[in-house]
């Protein structure tokens, strides 16, 4: 069978690996993203630009004040969420009551004054961010040869998908979450605070795009674009997982990679449009998305 | 009928009292810059041609010439509908009389229709493919700085020379990339190399790893990358973490700028050959101007692109105040291509019929860390290619301006 599509199976083999590393980025991402519309409905167009200041911070760190990977991994998180905190307080509260679009081009508007603030400072070209040295290098696996910084990316991604989806889904505070997007006044009449509870949901999805945006530093110039080159794709995913599914969104993820990893088998000049594709056919068969409830 | 008469006579003298003074069109000399702004291509081009292109204009003194110049600028947005749409609307709304830099090839194949429309100049610095002075070139087209031509000669003649004799490219995939490909596969192949395959990513991609394996499974001896900017960047950066190198095939960076190497820091690039058209550590003319030009940049030393941005516009004032009219663009090139170049940056030289600049190109290996003294100080030269190799002969070109 392999015979007959052209491709020797240790090629097809290693294309499905550097998918399914691919597909985590896509998956953690679109998970921040699925977070803040499941549970706050405001389409987070800023998201790639805070996954870009997650690699940024990581850099400042790393330059500034000598912290390495693995203190960056857990500071700037906290720092961009912070951030997004400040942000969500100071314009995003006022939209909750409005149509979707306003959130959608407000956030659009945040990401682009982000980035050409960063693009004023620092150029287009990105500044270099060392691996660090307990990761890099890698292993021949036979059919590929696997570094192993991708290898903990996608053991950390799956690890931080999971972990997001259980408390979400499974756990009290989830489930507060979960009711105050239902029916805020009714929660609030329990005497939780929604808005505190919103505020610290919407940090904590702006941290898992920093998060992302940690992870990728070391592969990827740590530039201003890179978030908005992501950022549409990761809005596909989305879609097609279901706007409102955090389990919809990281399996998703995962597949979408892999099925661009193909892509790039195959036809590689299609690559960027096999996600938008698969997208449109989504659309026109369920329209809610692949895991999605009709809001 | 009188009256009429009378005043159309009048209004035709006074016409014609205005044609013995110098014809600028609009009073001014209007030269847009239209480049990559904010993507992939801006820090190769981008404000730093903009700048370039005002410091030529300060150094050409135009009020001792009797003339005014203003400089405006865009962002093509890598697009060639917008290239052209901007093109149109600075031709016939603003009066602009000269467009200059436009990195990425496709772009600048659609604004050469629309400068040849609306008989212009074209002072093309950022984009690189060699079509411009060949098939597709026009009498309003001046093409300086580098071109694809030069690059797979310059480069990939010293790299099949030290034993590269097999390829695999990375290519980008629109005119520039294939372009790019296509003149260093001939280089290989006439040096009796073999191209084993290439991989056409789309431009701007960010992750590099499944072209990469491709790469790496063809067993190629080179790499070639056929791509610039940001596209470069990550395929370097990426080829170190898949140690492509250490598994022993090395990297033909074929296009490749100053900021890039920059970017990816010498511990990453160091040991890259290329070829440059101008770097600013070559003579002392070239280092006066690249000083002036950081202190006005944030710091950040010119390109080859920006350099040719700031020759071609003096070359091309120079021209004006000579014919002492900007209206006919094919009048101010031929003027161009009759007078020979002379500027700070790339000293002396020629325009030939085809609109192509000759001038020396510069073979190029990137620095060691350790033999580094400065920030900006990242390569060194390992052979000059005098001008009269550096580029395609004109009749090899197909260019319809050139007879025989």
């Amino acid at each position: 069978m392999f015979a007959l599509l052209g491709i020797p199976p240790q090629a097809l083999f290693g294309q499905l690996l550097i998918g399914l590393i691919n597909g985590s980025f896509y998956a953690m991402l679109s998970l921040g993203l699925a977070v803040i519309f499941g549970l706050l409905n405001i389409i987070n167009f800023a998201h790639g630009a805070l996954y870009m200041m997650g690699a940024f911070f990581a850099w400042f760190l790393l330059q500034y004040l000598g912290i390495s990977y693995w203190g960056a991994l857990i500071l700037a998180p906290i720092g961009v969420g912070i951030v997004g905190i400040v942000l969500e307080r100071l314009l995003l509260k006022h939209l909750y009551k409005l149509d979707h679009l306003y959130g959608l081009l407000l956030t659009f508007g945040m990401a682009l004054v982000i980035e050409g603030l960063f693009r004023n400072k620092y150029g287009s070209s990105g500044l270099p961010y060392q691996m660090p040295s307990a990761l890099s290098g890698g292993r021949n696996l036979g059919f590929m040869f696997l570094p192993n910084y991708r290898a903990w990316v996608v053991l950390v991604s799956v690890t931080v998908c999971l972990l997001t989806w259980y408390v979400i889904e499974r756990t009290k505070l989830g489930s507060y979450l979960r009711a105050a997007t239902e029916n805020p006044a009714l929660v609030q009449a329990f005497g939780v605070n929604v808005p505190r509870m919103i505020t610290i949901t919407y940090g904590f999805g702006v941290a898992l795009a920093a998060f992302a945006g940690v992870l990728a530093a070391p592969i990827y110039q740590v530039s201003p674009q890179m978030g908005s080159n992501l950022i549409i794709v990761v809005f596909a995913v989305v879609v097609i997982g279901g706007m409102g599914s955090i389990m919809g969104s990281i399996l998703t993820g995962f597949a979408l990679g892999v099925i661009e990893g193909l892509t790039k088998v195959f036809y590689p000049e299609a690559s960027n449009t096999a996600i938008f594709v698969i997208m449109a056919i989504v659309l026109l068969i369920k329209p809610t998305g692949l895991f999605g409830r009709a809001h | 009928m009188k009256f009429a008469r009378t005043l159309l006579m009048s209004a035709a003298v006074a016409l014609c009292a205005t044609a013995a003074h110098a014809q600028y069109t609009g009073g001014t000399v209007k030269i847009g810059v239209m480049s990559d702004m904010s993507s992939l291509y801006a820090d190769i081009g981008g404000p730093g041609s903009v700048l370039a292109a005002q410091m030529a204009a300060e150094d050409f003194d135009a009020a001792k010439h009797g003339m005014k110049v203003e400089v405006v600028s865009a962002d093509h947005q890598n697009k060639p509908d917008v290239g052209s749409a901007i093109a149109r609307k600075w031709f016939d709304q603003d009066g602009v009389d000269a467009i200059a830099d436009v990195p990425t090839s496709s772009v600048a194949l659609a604004v050469a229709d629309v400068v040849k429309e609306k008989n212009k100049v074209f002072l093309i610095s950022g984009a690189a493919i060699a079509d411009l002075t060949g098939k597709a070139c026009t009498p309003n087209n001046v093409h300086w700085t580098y071109d694809t031509w030069m690059l797979a000669h310059g480069t990939g003649t010293a790299i099949v020379k030290q034993g590269g004799t097999s390829w695999f490219f990375l290519t980008s995939d629109y005119a520039f990339g294939h372009a790019l490909e296509a003149d260093t596969a001939a280089v290989v192949k006439a040096n009796g190399g073999q191209v084993l395959g290439a991989a056409r990513h789309p431009l701007n991609t960010s992750d590099f790893s499944s072209f990469l394996l491709q790469a790496q499974a063809s067993k190629a001896k080179v790499i070639g990358l056929a791509n610039a900017g940001g596209d470069t960047i990550n395929s370097i950066k990426q080829a170190s973490e898949f140690g492509i190198v250490q598994g022993g095939q090395s990297l033909a960076a074929l296009l490749i700028f100053l900021t890039d190497i920059h970017s990816l820091g010498l511990q990453t690039a160091h040991g890259l050959l290329f070829t440059t058209a101008w770097y600013w550590d070559l003579n002392d003319p070239s280092r006066a101007w690249a000083k002036k030009f950081a202190a006005r940049h944030g710091g950040k030393y010119p390109t080859m692109g920006q350099a040719g941005v700031y020759a071609a516009v003096l070359h091309y004032l120079k021209a004006v105040s000579t014919l002492k009219s900007d209206a006919d663009g094919k009048a101010v090139v031929d003027e161009m291509k009759k007078l020979p170049t002379d500027d700070p940056l790339f000293g002396k030289g020629t325009i030939r019929a085809d609109g192509r600049t000759l001038h020396p190109a510069y073979l190029m290996e990137v620095k060691k860390p350790e033999e580094s003294k400065g920030e900006w100080d990242l390569m060194k030269v390992r052979q000059t290619i005098p001008a009269d190799q550096a580029f395609r002969p004109m009749n090899e070109g197909g260019c319809p301006l050139v007879k025989g």
